[in-house]
């Protein structure tokens, strides 16, 4: 078990970089809880592969220190640092047993026999794997594979973290959700630092306690699944996670209000002081979801022409305009609405945010 | 095109086993199609017949009322997008593009300018035309070999699950330009894809294919809301449907679902005779407040909980019975959490134990609107 901690870490595929440009991974602290379940999350090329790969030694940075449980790890290789990976596509021995693919990690260490047994059952159990045990591995469905190869890494008892790099691409989308129970109960019992990579919101938000979120290089936010969907502290985060994201309207501000397409909205005082002088293009943000439909001419309510309307089975996704601006509307299965007619729309200000140069104005 | 395409009891069989039986299709020209099934259901070996790249065992295709089976690909009018990407890798977007019209050799050189140019416009390419494949993201490079299917008007196009590889967000947005791409073509169109969701954005009519055999087909959102059997319900519902065996008593007065949880089967369900049914019910129709007086509260553990964007689902079980229920916000309940989940008897469809549908949640007319056939 470990804390992880990352100090200043920048990493550039160059010998040489010359600008900031140069670096996949710009400057960055962060600490990785003792027993935290983590997400690193981002579109591809976004440098979440880079930073684990720093993280479980395959990669030395160019600048900064990793630290496990306080002692300086930057130069140790890989096999130094006790850290387990699971990569996307399953690591086994096809010509070994389930048994001999689990027991490998140990064997290789010199662990005895009987406790290699032990741990191997142990762990066998916990994957559901005990009865699949004397199978030969090669033949068996990606979700079989790659509970071992999960395995493989749980079997080792003094492993400091678990490392994750989009594990479940090639499972079949409808065994996915039961390995993702698995893995979040194994997390649950053994209570070891996970790290968790993917591009895939829902894996993110279902796994971790907490979500790095990355973009270009950078981390734009580090939250939990409810701050990320709540209070997105940067654009990016507010159209990355959310499906689809939220929309995102150029205003200004003016007395003291919020103008959109000569619309003014309700937002906290404070917050419109800010932007006066905060620098940057003025956005307002608000989730599909959060959007309320309210009847019409209710006062401060926005009317706007719907332009199409979607049918996605447990609800409606309207598209409308305000002005020049599209919105995009989530609306209940029952509620009637179709193209061409206007609506009345409520901006709850709890779930409105307002953007300056695409950072949050809190 | 004047007649479509027609399946007429198509059957492959490859080493002895059959992977597509009995198929009849017909599908009218202009139509846009959705060919819904999960992962081994026969989507792709169905394309492939189609396409003319396999043979079937037996059965017949027929192209505008003339028999096509066993016609080689080259003399069809076909166009096939795959899930990987196919495109040249020496060629540059433009000549990628332009490489169908080349081959068949019959526009001249400023006819096929023009085509190449507007076909790039439409999938937002122009200004990668001189770019190599390898320079594109994922998605640049679905849009171009989309494109290339496109260019030749091709009177029968194929796609097979081609957004499955790209990540959410540009699967997202290739979506919606899809539908947009494909409205008003003279073209079948054919989309597979494992996904309920893209079903019904893309919507059109919807053919489920199972094991091999078609299910059922007709206008998306009526399949959708009148799943024919048990499996099309499975098929057609993402995520998947709960499934709770009752017994209806003898008087008919009551439907139980364990020792613990009965209801009077109101609405739709009124009138079942006496017996054991299967209801089905979506997972967004199980939540954790009562709607109505009707609702029945059933008392749940919880197993795990998923979060996408703002929902959650809720794994759990009640009396050995596994129950998901997708429910709005972020939640977190603990490991083994004790719950109470509210179903409403109105939304549940009702199977035979053969799988057969009994009765289905009445939904407006109105709705069916969206199928664009």
């Amino acid at each position: 078990m470990a804390r992880i901690e990352l100090r200043g870490i920048a990493h550039a595929y160059q010998a040489a970089p010359r600008s900031e440009e140069d670096f996949a991974l710009r400057p960055l602290e962060l600490v990785w809880e003792d027993g935290g379940a983590y997400a690193l999350l981002g579109p591809s090329g976004c440098g979440k592969t880079t930073l684990l790969n720093i993280i479980s030694g395959l990669l030395q940075p160019t600048r900064g220190q990793v630290l496990i449980d306080g002692a300086d790890v930057t130069a140790a290789p890989p096999q130094a640092r006790n850290i387990a990976q699971v990569f996307q596509f399953p690591v086994i021995y096809d010509t070994m047993t389930v048994f001999e693919n689990l027991a490998f990690p140990l064997r290789n260490r010199g662990v005895d026999r009987a406790e290699i047994q032990a741990r191997v059952e142990e762990v066998a159990a916990l994957l559901e794997l005990t009865g699949d045990l004397r199978l030969r591995a090669s033949g068996l469905s990606a979700d079989l594979r790659q509970r071992i190869s999960l395995g493989r890494g749980l079997v080792r008892k003094d492993v400091a973290a678990i490392l994750l790099d989009e594990p479940l691409t090639v499972i079949d989308p409808h065994v996915k959700w039961l390995l993702r129970r698995k893995l979040k109960q194994v997390h649950e019992q053994l209570k070891v630092t996970l790290v968790y990579v993917t591009h895939d919101q829902v894996e993110a938000l279902t796994l971790a306690d907490r979500v790095v979120v990355m973009n270009g290089g950078r981390v734009v936010q580090v939250g939990t699944p409810q701050e990320l969907v709540e209070r997105p502290l940067d654009t990016f985060v507010g159209y990355f996670i959310g499906s689809p994201g939220m929309n995102l309207l150029p205003c200004i501000v003016e007395d003291g209000a919020v103008m959109v397409e000569g619309q003014r909205i309700p937002l906290d005082a404070d917050v419109c002081a800010r932007a006066r002088t905060a620098g940057g293009e003025l956005r307002l943000g608000i989730r599909p979801e959060f959007l309320r439909r309210v009847a019409e001419g209710s006062p401060q309510a926005l009317r706007v022409e719907v332009t199409q309307v979607e049918h996605l089975g447990r609800h409606k996704l309207a598209t409308t305009r305000l002005g020049e601006q599209s919105l995009k509307v989530r609306l209940p299965e029952e509620e009637r609405l179709s193209a061409g007619e206007s609506c009345w729309l409520e901006l709850p200000p709890r779930w409105t945010m307002l953007y300056a140069g695409g950072r949050a104005i809190t | 095109m004047k007649h479509g395409i027609e399946l007429d009891g198509v059957t492959r069989m490859v080493n002895g086993e059959p992977h597509l039986a009995d198929i009849h299709l017909k599908l009218e020209p202009g139509s846009f199609n959705v060919l819904l099934g999960r992962t081994g259901a026969g989507k792709t070996s169905l394309l492939r017949l189609m396409a003319g790249l396999d043979r079937p065992t037996s059965g017949a295709i027929r192209v505008d009322g003339v028999e096509v089976t066993g016609v080689d690909v080259r003399r069809r009018n076909v166009a096939m997008v795959y899930q990987q990407f196919v495109n040249y890798p020496s060629l540059t977007v433009y000549e990628n593009i332009a490489s169908p019209l080349r081959l068949s050799g019959r526009l001249g050189p400023k006819e096929l300018d023009r085509r190449v140019r507007e076909t790039a416009a439409a999938l937002r390419l122009e200004p990668f035309l001189d770019r190599l494949p390898a320079e594109l993201s994922g998605g640049q490079q679905q849009r171009t070999a989309m494109a290339r299917a496109l260019v030749k008007d091709a009177s029968l196009l194929l796609l097979d699950e081609p957004l499955a590889n790209l990540d959410y967000k540009l699967r997202e947005e290739l979506r919606a330009e899809i539908r947009q791409l494909f409205r008003d073509r003279p073209a079948v169109v054919v989309y597979a894809t494992t996904e309920p969701t893209e079903a019904l954005l893309l919507g059109g009519r919807t053919a489920v294919l199972d094991e091999g055999r078609l299910l059922q087909v007709g206008p998306t959102l009526d399949v959708y809301h009148a799943p024919a059997t048990e499996r099309v319900g499975q098929v057609f519902s993402d995520p998947q449907m709960n499934l709770l065996d009752v017994e209806v008593t003898e008087e008919g007065t009551e439907a139980r679902l364990s020792p613990e949880v009965s209801f009077p089967p109101a609405e739709h369900l009124r009138g079942l005779e006496p017996g054991r049914y299967r209801l089905g019910l979506r997972a967004h129709h199980l939540r954790l407040e009562p709607r109505s007086p009707e609702d029945v509260r059933i008392p749940v553990r919880v197993e795990v909980e998923e979060v996408s964007g703002s929902e959650t689902l809720v794994h759990a079980t009640h009396d050995g019975i596994a129950l998901t229920a997708q429910v709005e916000g972020v939640r977190s309940h603990p490991y083994g959490a004790e719950l109470e989940l509210f179903m409403s008897p109105s939304r549940c469809f009702v199977f035979s134990p053969e799988g057969r549908l009994v009765a289905a949640p009445p939904f407006t007319p109105e709705e069916s609107l969206h199928g664009q056939d």
